[in-house]
C-alpha cells in the first residue's frame, strides 16, 4: 500500500496497462506536452513517447470517433475528454457507434475503448462546465459506466476498464484529483460491477456513486452523532450494476436514500429507486428518497451554486425522513 | 466612448477599403488625421483599449482576492480586436464570441459596471450573476454571449446571420472564435452553410497562436488562411495588434457584407499576454518567457497606437495620463459597484430556466430532499 492522490492513482493505472499491453494508447487534448489539463497524464509522454501519448486538436467528435475506429481493429484507446461536458460533441460516436458496433455486427466487431475524464461540478464553473454526465452514458445499452470515488478505486476500476472488451466510460471528478488515500501496490484490478460498502451502519442505507461517496460519508458521520448508523454503499460501477449489493443493504436497513450529483429527472437514482421497489418492495419501511442537484442549470454565483448542489445536510434530512424522525441537530 | 458614425465609415469605405485607407496614411498636410480617422476618433480608440486593459487588470486583482471565482480568461494583449473589430459596427449589428469575452462585451455596449458585477456573480451583472466571466450576454446591445464550449458559438453566429437574411435586414454578425476552434466540426459545417446561403457573417479567428497549451502549428497542417477556401469563403489576414489597420478593415468589411458580399473569414493575428486562464502560468510550459516578453515589448496594441499618435504629435503625455486616469476611475467604479451589488436571492434559484411556465404539468422535480428548500419549486419530491 502506498498513499497517493486520486490523480496519481489514475496515472498508475494507465501506466500499469500501457506497460503490459502495447495496444493501449492515450489520446486527448493537452494530454501529452502539457501533462494533461488536470495533470493526470503527468510524465506519460516522456515515458511512452508520442506514438502512444497523443495530443489531439480540439475536435471531440473527431478524435473520439478516431479512437472508436482504432478500437474496432483491436487497439485499446484511452480517449480522454478534458471534461465530460465536452464529450457531448462526441456523443454521436459514443452512442451511435461505440455502443452499437458489437450488436450491429452480430458480435464480430467489439469496441474495447475507455472514455475518461472528470464529470460533475467543481467550483463556480457555471452552467456549461458543471454537469454530471452519467445518465447520458448509462442510458445506452452497449456502454459501461464506472465512477471511482477514491484513489484505490480509481486505480483498480480504470485498469479494469482498459482491459474490458466493451466501451467503458470512466467518470472522475475534478474535485477528487487531489484526494489522497491508500492504494495497493503492483498490479491492481477491481472487477466491474462490484459495489463497495464504504461504511456499515444498519439503520439506513445511503446508496451513491462517484464523488458523492464523500458527501454520503460526511452525512453518515453527522447522523452517528445522533445515534443513527448508516450504511454507505458506493456502487462504483453503474453499468454493470451490483443489484445484489443493493438488495442486501435494503434488506438490512429497510430504509434507503439515493444520493447523486446530477439532476433528478431520469437520473441514476430514478433507476435505482425503480429497481428497489420492483425487487424489494416488501423490505421497505418507507418510500426511497433521492437527493440530487437542484433541477436547474448550474448557476455561477457562489451562493446559488451552493444551494443547487446536494450537500451532507440534504442527505441527513432525507435519512431522517425515511426514518420518520423529525429533522434533528446532526 | 467612440461612436461608430456614418461619416467615419464612409471615410474608409470608398474604394476598396484597406487599400484606400492606406493611401490616406501620412497624407501630406493632413497632420490631424491617420488613416482617415480624426484626432478625437484616434483618442477615442486609444481610450477604449486602455479601458479594456484596466478592466482586465481590475478583474485579475479581484480574482486574486476571491471576489471572482471559477474560470476567468483575460483578453490582455488582444484588446486591439475588441476595439478594432467591434467599435466600427452599428449598434444593431450582432457580436458573438467564446469565453474570453469581457472586453468584447464592453466594446459592444455592455457597461463596465454590468460586466464587472457579472464577474462578481451579483444581481446587477449583465447575466444576473448566473453566467459569470464566461457567459456575458446582453441582446439589447447586440452582444449574444459569452460561450464556454469551444466552437459552440460558431453555428449560433451562423444562425444569427440566417435570421438577419430571413428578415431581410441589413445587420451583420461578427462571430469570433479562438484559433483552436477551427478544428471543430461545427466550424466546418457552419462555413459551408454560410456559403451556400450567402449569410452576412464575418467569422473572425482571434489567432493568438495557442489553444491553451497547444500551438496552432501542432494541430493544423495548413495555415489559418487556408481554412475557409474549401467553402469558397474569402480569407483575409489582419494584424490585430495594429488597431488602426483592424478598425479600417472591419469598417470596410462590415459595409461590404451589409451590401451583400456574403460570408467572410478573417485571420486576426494577435497574442495573449497572460495565461490561458487564471490557473495557467504566463510562460514556462508551452511558450518561453522570451517569447512572451518580446510580444509584450513589441506587440502591445496600446503601446503601438500610443507611439504612433505621439510621433505624429497627435497625443501628449498629459493627455495620455488624463485618459488613463479616467478609465482607471471607470474600472474602480465598476468594481465598487459590483461589490455593492447584492448576491442573488436564494428564492430565485429556479428563475429563468424556462421562458414559459405551462399551465399544466410539473416542470421541476427539485430533488434536494425534504429539508427547508430554499429557492425550491416546491421542495420535496415526496410527502
Ligand atoms: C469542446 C471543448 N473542448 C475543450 C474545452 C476546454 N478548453 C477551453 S478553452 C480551450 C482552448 C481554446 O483555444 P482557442 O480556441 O485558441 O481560444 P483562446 O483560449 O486562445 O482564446 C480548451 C481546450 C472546451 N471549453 N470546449
Ligand atoms: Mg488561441
Amino acid at each position: 500500500m502506498a498513499e497517493m492522490t486520486y490523480r496519481d492513482a489514475l496515472n498508475a493505472a494507465m501506466c500499469q496497462e500501457m506497460d503490459r499491453d502495447d495496444s493501449v494508447f492515450l489520446m486527448g487534448e493537452e494530454v501529452a506536452e502539457y501533462d494533461g489539463a488536470y495533470k493526470v497524464s503527468r510524465g506519460m509522454l516522456a515515458r511512452y513517447g508520442d506514438r502512444r501519448v497523443v495530443d489531439s486538436p480540439i475536435s471531440e467528435l473527431g478524435f473520439a470517433g478516431l479512437c472508436v475506429g482504432a478500437a474496432t481493429t483491436g487497439l485499446r484507446p484511452i480517449c480522454e475528454f478534458m471534461t465530460f461536458n465536452f464529450s457531448f460533441l462526441a456523443l454521436d460516436q459514443v452512442i451511435n457507434n461505440a455502443a452499437k458496433m458489437f450488436y450491429m455486427s452480430n458480435g464480430r466487431i467489439s469496441v474495447p475503448i475507455v472514455f475518461r475524464g472528470p464529470t460533475g461540478a467543481a467550483l463556480q464553473l457555471a452552467a456549461q462546465h458543471s454537469q454530471a454526465c452519467e445518465t447520458y452514458y448509462v442510458h445506452a445499452p452497449g456502454v459501461k459506466v464506472v465512477t471511482p470515488g477514491t484513489p484505490a478505486d480509481a486505480k483498480g476500476l480504470l485498469a479494469a476498464a482498459i482491459r474490458d472488451d466493451d466501451p467503458v466510460a470512466v467518470m472522475e471528478g475534478e474535485l477528487l484529483y487531489n484526494v489522497r488515500g491508500e492504494v495497493p501496490d503492483g498490479e491492481y484490478v477491481i472487477p466491474l460491477g462490484v459495489a463497495d460498502l464504504k461504511r456499515s451502519g444498519g439503520d439506513v442505507s445511503i446508496i451513491t456513486h462517484g464523488k458523492m461517496v464523500h458527501v454520503a460519508l460526511q452525512a453518515a458521520t453527522m447522523l452517528a452523532r445522533d445515534g443513527i448508523e448508516a450504511d454507505v454503499l458506493d456502487l462504483r460501477s453503474i453499468r454493470p450494476l451490483d443489484v445484489d449489493a443493493i438488495l442486501e443493504t435494503v434488506a438490512r436497513t429497510n430504509r434507503v436514500v439515493y444520493l447523486e450529483e446530477g439532476w433528478p429527472f431520469a437520473g441514476v437514482g430514478a433507476q435505482i429507486v425503480a429497481l428497489i421497489q420492483e425487487e424489494a418492495f416488501d423490505d421497505l419501511d418507507a418510500p426511497v428518497m433521492r437527493v440530487t442537484q437542484a433541477d436547474v442549470p448550474m448557476p455561477y454565483a457562489k451562493t446559488l451554486e451552493q444551494l443547487a448542489k446536494p450537500g451532507a445536510r440534504n442527505v441527513v434530512d432525507a435519512c431522517r425522513r425515511v426514518l420518520y424522525q423529525p429533522a434533528g441537530s446532526s | 466612448m467612440l461612436q461608430a458614425t456614418k461619416e467615419m465609415e464612409s471615410g474608409v469605405t470608398n474604394g476598396d477599403g484597406s487599400g484606400a485607407a492606406e493611401e490616406q496614411d501620412d497624407a501630406p498636410g493632413d497632420v490631424d488625421v491617420i488613416g482617415g480617422l480624426a484626432r478625437e476618433e484616434l483618442h477615442s480608440l486609444l481610450g477604449e483599449m486602455l479601458l479594456y486593459r484596466r478592466f482586465e487588470e481590475k478583474a485579475e486583482e479581484a480574482y486574486a482576492i476571491g471576489k471572482i471565482g471559477g474560470f476567468c480568461h483575460l483578453h490582455i494583449g488582444q484588446e486591439g480586436l475588441a476595439a478594432g473589430a467591434i467599435r466600427p459596427l452599428r449598434a444593431d449589428d450582432l457580436v458573438i464570441t467564446a469565453y474570453r469575452d469581457h472586453t468584447m462585451a464592453i466594446a459592444k455596449g455592455i457597461t463596465p459596471r454590468a460586466a464587472m458585477a457579472e464577474l462578481y456573480g451579483r444581481v446587477d451583472g449583465c447575466s444576473g450573476g448566473r453566467g459569470g466571466s464566461m457567459h456575458l450576454f446582453d441582446p439589447t446591445v447586440g452582444f449574444m454571449g459569452g460561450h464556454g464550449i469551444v466552437g459552440g458559438q460558431i453555428p449560433i453566429g451562423t444562425g444569427l446571420g440566417w435570421a438577419i437574411r430571413y428578415r431581410g435586414d441589413d445587420q451583420v454578425c461578427v462571430c469570433f472564435m479562438g484559433d483552436a476552434a477551427v478544428n471543430q466540426g461545427a466550424f466546418l459545417e457552419s462555413l459551408n452553410m454560410a456559403a451556400i446561403w450567402h449569410l452576412p457573417v464575418i467569422y473572425v479567428v482571434e489567432n493568438n497562436e495557442y489553444g491553451m497549451g497547444t500551438a496552432f502549428s501542432r494541430v493544423s497542417a495548413t495555415e489559418m488562411e487556408a481554412r475557409s477556401g474549401a467553402y469558397g469563403i474569402p480569407a483575409h489576414t489582419v494584424n490585430g495588434q495594429d488597431v488602426l489597420e483592424t478598425y479600417r478593415f472591419f469598417a470596410d468589411m462590415a459595409e461590404r457584407v451589409r451590401g451583400g458580399a456574403g460570408p467572410q473569414f478573417v485571420n486576426a493575428e494577435t497574442y495573449r499576454f497572460r495565461g490561458h486562464s487564471m490557473s495557467d502560468p504566463v510562460s514556462g510550459t508551452y511558450r518561453s518567457k522570451e517569447e512572451v516578453e518580446s510580444h509584450v515589448q513589441e506587440q502591445d496594441p496600446i503601446t503601438i497606437l500610443r507611439d504612433r499618435l505621439m510621433e505624429a504629435d497627435l497625443l501628449t503625455q498629459a493627455e495620455l495620463e488624463a485618459m488613463d486616469a479616467e478609465v482607471r476611475a471607470v474600472c474602480e467604479d465598476a468594481a465598487e459597484f459590483a461589490d455593492a451589488s447584492p448576491v442573488p436571492d436564494p428564492a430565485t434559484l429556479y428563475d429563468n430556466v424556462y421562458a414559459e411556465v405551462n399551465a399544466h404539468g410539473r416542470l421541476f422535480l427539485d430533488g434536494r430532499g425534504p429539508g427547508p428548500a430554499a429557492g425550491g419549486p416546491g421542495g420535496a419530491t415526496h410527502g
